[in-house]
């Protein structure tokens, strides 16, 4: 048993040859974080009384949907033989959309631990976080998790884990984050299977930056992971990319709460805090130098997060438009994801086009957004970018539908992406049948262990981002987990579906889909529109159209009767208070040429949700 | 008629004294008395009027000891008007409603009558209506009713169909509607029948059959009311449930013009939405005075009172409101004095309503301008209001509603 270290080593004064950098990756929610608490607790960097669960996942949003968003590096003390080591522990998000975070804490390790759910198995995530740490060339060791549940099968997985990854069943180290069963013997694993990381501590001085958060009390807080030479306090660093110099105001390490230090030596893992107010000009992936002996040669970065989803964020009530403007740009700071602009819709006012890494980024900015700064908002249907070439050869990018060209169009090309499918192999049949409807291009398939599938398929980036994932989790009892990622793009017959009450447009609904599926879209749409939109004194007749051509329509009869039929003495305060309340309601009308389009209807049409039938009304 | 869930309001203080801005021009406006019988003998599925049965009410507030706290009410009423500084009128109109009136002795309602006639004295021809309903009432108590000074009889008819009137829960047999008209003829009193159209499973023929009917009893005035589906009656409960399929506007919309046509091939005519008399004479007056925003004093447990602008409500429980005479306090749940631009916008709602019109030259320039829309979409009448008023047109009485929303714009 390796006791806790009983002296911790001192940052900047740290031997690399003692240091150990990992990260925990995963499939969602196989326990990364449980795991890292513990490794918390043993270590003793967090104290019993101060101990909660998934300690790092610190966000409000975090702890209420128990998951982890943002990576958080911390460094641990462990000794192993008499040594103290020094391991710097990255705990990772393992939900698809947030694939970015685990790359790029990858690079600031030189191992990592390949968490599996022992009731689960392998699954998408497993893999393709597997697929990313080799590429970084980084050791492995494969633990099998949550051995407490009755339901496990540490046997199996234990075989499936080692075929994936070449080695012995026997090797794979079994662990309960839960119940701590495990977990020091897999810290001395650590120890003793990772290498340490190796730098040239008289070189001049490079550090990678792998993250970059604006804190309100402490401006922007870098995160580096140092591979030459060495930063110390009061020092001027350079970032390469931009040669713009900063002071350092502070620089530390992590464990978990932000330590001030002397520095951060060869390997060594921190925070750097300058004095800038904007995470743009502390680039994650750029490499940080000093001033007075700079590197000639940048380190090699990371591909900037790529926004793959697109929706136009509306306040509900038009004069919060500059909350809204100053709310994004404050989140920006926190998300170099997020891409936006700004942008006017017809029916819905001024608003935003906000770029997203997948619909659970959406939501969760979106719900952020309305949370921290007090917003209702209206997101329109999500939709993904398209390059549309015009006839004269000008090409438009259309992250927004009722920007598609009028023009004559030559092509248009759609993204796509390469996708990684997981399941039993009972459900292949009905994986593919799924794909296919969704123009889904076969690309292999292997067999992961005898009953364990993995099926490759390049499909369209919206055929699979909005409602695949739910689909393909009902179509495999639970089984399936998918990954995917950008795979370039395909010419594609698209067309732009637009809606139209009483023969005017409504920008809002208008989307691009594929032509098989535009019939489809157009009859939901109408009818949905049919159910929410009220009866006016006119008809209004609700047509989905692709260019002339219209493709659905349906019909909101005139209303005919609006009248209180008694209105009696003591009707009279009750009725006046409908009254003004309807006034209210008209406030919050849309309105689209004549007609009045409550806000609601606006909200529920452009959710995925079925709207609430209301038979009487028509 | 009280509806049962009450307003909230300012507190209302116990000894009744009015704001000062209740007597301000009192002299020129009309004063009508209301008295609310809180007493049926079933409750009907879809009422949710403040009345109760025998079963639902305790000792306290007997039936039998109602006429007597009814009259102490109009005491504390003549006591309160003078000490808020109004002058003494005379009743202009008066009106018993319920729940029930003849389910109390017809010598109950005349007791409370004269108590009022003796306080402020009776407009010469004034009108002095009870609502009744059929089956409770003979053709001795109508005559006591009338010997009492009552001019007229309201009879809730409702429907001529048996099914219909069974999904209604209403207790009378539809034979003793004509009885019962004939009856009150006689004796010399005015004749008014309540309709309800639109009840599920009333099919238009059943409707047209029910119009006929009530109209071979030669009546003076009709009320024709959709019927409303109120929160927490037994009836909303069945439609949510599904064992009562859900009331149609287009039905009910459909079944207006047809009576209104009806009505009108019998020499009725409109003079509000849903009300129709044989001669201007005929109208309701004391329905017009809630109308025309005249003022009267409410009596009984829940009953809703207007001077001046100012509204109150009495407490709804019969026996709290005994409580509250016994003690000599107001019977007041709450009140609200309404602003300048309150009141108007409660002139508009309920003017509109009427077929004598708005005057356009009253209307401010804002709701002027929403009249050209208004006679473009063919729901005021543009003859009128070239005359000078704003009338609704037969469409515009079904979206009556719209209107008033339009012209408060
Ligand atoms: N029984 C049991 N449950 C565990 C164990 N480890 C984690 N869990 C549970 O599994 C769920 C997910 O745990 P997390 O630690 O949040 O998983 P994660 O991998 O960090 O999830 P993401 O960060 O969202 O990818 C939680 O309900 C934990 O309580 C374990 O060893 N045994
Ligand atoms: C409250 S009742 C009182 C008179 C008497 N108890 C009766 O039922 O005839 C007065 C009239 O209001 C109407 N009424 C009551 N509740 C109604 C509802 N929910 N919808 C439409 N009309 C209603 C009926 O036409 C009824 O005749
Ligand atoms: S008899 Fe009249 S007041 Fe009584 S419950 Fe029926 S409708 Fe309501
Ligand atoms: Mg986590």
């Amino acid at each position: 048993m390796s006791p806790m270290a009983r002296t911790a080593p001192v940052p900047a004064a740290t031997d690399p040859a003692i240091i150990r950098n990992f990260c925990i990756i995963a499939h969602i929610d196989h326990g990364k974080s449980t795991l890292a608490d513990r490794m918390l607790q043993l270590t003793g960097v967090v104290q019993q009384r101060d101990m909660k669960a998934q300690y790092l996942d610190r966000m409000d949003i975090e702890r209420e949907r128990g998951i982890t968003i943002k990576s958080q590096a911390v460094r641990i003390p462990w000794e192993v033989d008499g040594t103290s080591y020094c391991l710097n522990m990255i705990d990772t998000p393992g939900h698809v959309d947030f694939t970015y975070e685990v790359s790029r804490s990858l690079a600031a390790c030189e191992g990592a631990i390949l968490l599996v759910d022992a009731a689960q198995g392998i699954e998408a995530q497993t893999l393709a976080n597997l697929y990313l740490a080799m590429e970084n060339n980084l050791t492995i060791i494969p633990v099998l998790n949550k051995i407490d549940l009755p339901a496990a099968q540490p046997e199996k997985y234990a075989a499936e884990l080692a075929n994936l990854i070449g080695g012995k069943p026997e090797d794979v180290l079994m662990v309960s984050g839960k119940t701590g069963v495990g977990v020091e013997e897999l810290l001395d694993q650590i120890v003793r299977d990772l290498p340490a990381p190796q730098g040239d501590p008289n070189a001049p001085a490079r550090a990678m930056i792998f993250d970059s958060v604006y804190d309100t009390y402490r401006g922007v807080v870098t995160y580096v992971r140092v591979i030459d030479g060495s930063l110390s306090p009061r020092e001027k660093i350079q970032m390469m990319s931009t040669r713009a110099t900063h002071e350092l105001l502070e620089i530390g390490v992590s464990s978990p709460e932000p330590k001030p230090s002397k520095g951060l030596g060869v390997g060594e893992v921190g925070y750097l805090i300058t004095g800038v107010k904007d995470v743009r000009l502390s680039k994650v992936g750029d490499t940080v130098t000093t001033f007075h002996k700079p590197a000639t040669e940048a380190l090699a970065g990371y591909h900037d997060a790529k926004p793959m989803v697109f929706s136009g964020l509306y306040p509900l009530d038009g004069t919060d438009y500059p909350v809204l403007r100053d709310a994004l740009e404050k989140l920006m700071l926190n998300d170099a994801a997020l891409v936006y602009e700004p942008e006017t819709s017809a029916a819905l006012g001024f608003g935003f086009r906000v770029g997203f890494l997948g619909l659970l980024h959406l939501e969760i900015t979106r719900e952020r957004l309305e949370r921290e700064h007090n917003l209702d908002l209206i997101s329109t249907a999500p939709n993904v970018e398209y390059e549309v070439t015009l006839e004269d050869k000008k090409v438009v990018h259309v992250t927004n539908p009722s920007e598609y060209p009028t023009g004559k169009i030559a092509e248009v090309r759609e993204p796509m992406v390469a996708a990684t499918i997981l399941a039993p192999t009972e459900f292949v049949g009905a994986i593919m049948e799924l794909c296919q409807t969704r123009r889904g291009i076969l690309g292999g398939m292997d067999y992961l262990s005898e009953d364990r599938v993995e099926i490759r398929y390049r499909l369209p980036l919206a055929e699979i981002v909005f409602d695949f994932f739910d689909i393909l989790k009902s179509k495999t009892r639970g089984y399936g987990s998918l990954d995917w990622k950008a795979d370039g793009d395909q010419v594609a017959d698209l067309v732009k579906v637009d809606i139209m009450l009483q023969g005017e447009q409504v920008d809002a609904f208008s989307a691009i889909t594929h032509r098989d599926k535009s019939y489809a879209y157009g009859v939901m749409m109408t009818g949905k529109l049919r159910e929410l939109i009220p009866r006016q004194q006119f008809e209004v007749p609700i047509q989905a159209a692709i260019g002339a051509r219209i493709i659905a329509r349906e019909n909101i009869r005139a209303i005919r009767k609006d009248v209180l039929a008694k209105c009696y003495g003591g009707d009279i305060s009750r009725k006046r208070k409908l009254l003004e309340k309807q006034k209210e309601g008209k406030k919050r009308m849309k309105m689209v040429g004549r007609v009045e389009v409550p806000q609601e209807a606006f909200i529920a049409a452009l959710s995925s949700e079925e709207p609430v039938k209301d038979k009487s009304k028509k | 008629m009280t509806p049962s869930v009450l307003p909230l309001g300012d507190p209302a203080p116990a000894d009744g004294v009015l704001p000062a801005q209740a007597a301000i021009g009192a002299a020129d406006r009309k004063f009508s008395l209301y008295v609310h019988i809180p007493f049926c003998a079933v409750r009907c599925g879809y009422c949710d009027f403040n009345t109760y049965t025998a079963t639902e009410l305790g000792g306290g507030a007997s039936q039998d000891a109602y006429a007597e706290t009814a009259v102490r009410e109009v005491e504390f009423a003549a006591q309160a008007m003078s000490a808020s500084g109004l002058p003494k009128r005379k009743l202009s109109t008066v009106f018993f409603g319920g729940g029930t009136p003849t389910l109390l002795a017809a010598g109950d309602l005349t007791r409370i009558l004269a108590a009022a006639v003796a306080r402020w004295g009776l407009e010469d021809g004034a009108e002095v209506t009870t609502e009744a309903n059929p089956d409770s009432v003979t053709r001795e108590s109508l005559q006591q009713l009338f010997d009492g000074g009552f001019t007229r009889v309201s009879f809730g008819m409702q429907s001529a169909i048996p099914h219909v009137l069974k999904v209604l829960d209403r207790t009378h047999n539809p034979e003793r509607v004509p009885q019962a008209v004939a009856w009150a003829r006689e004796v010399g009193l005015r004749v008014s029948v309540d309709l309800i159209y639109g009840t599920p499973g009333e099919s238009f023929a059943d409707w047209e059959t029910s119009v006929r009917t009530a109209l071979s009893y030669e009546p003076d005035h009709i009320s024709a009311y959709s019927l409303i589906v109120e929160e927490g009656t037994k009836l909303a409960a069945q439609i949510r449930r599904g064992q009562v399929p859900n009331i149609d506007d287009d039905d009910h919309a459909a079944k207006y013009e047809l009576a209104d046509r009806l009505f009108q091939e019998a020499g009725l005519s409109w003079y509000e939405v849903s009300n129709w008399s044989r001669t201007p004479q005929d109208a309701c007056q004391h329905n017009l005075a809630y109308w025309r925003g005249d003022d009267w004093w409410g009596i009984g447990p829940g009953a809703h009172s207007h001077v001046g602008g100012v509204r109150w409500w009495n407490v709804k429980h019969p026996t709290a409101y005994a409580n509250r005479l016994d003690k000599g306090e107001s019977p007041a749940a709450g009140r609200e004095t309404l602003d300048a631009q309150t009141r108007e916008l409660e002139r508009i709602m309920l003017v509109s309503r009427l077929s004598e019109g708005l005057a356009v030259d009253t209307l401010s320039p804002t709701a002027r301008k929403a009249i050209a829309g208004l006679i473009a979409q063919e729901l005021v009448d543009p003859l009128k209001v070239f005359a000078g008023t704003l009338v609704l047109t037969l469409k515009g009485r079904l979206l009556g509603d719209a209107v008033t929303r339009a012209l408060l714009d």
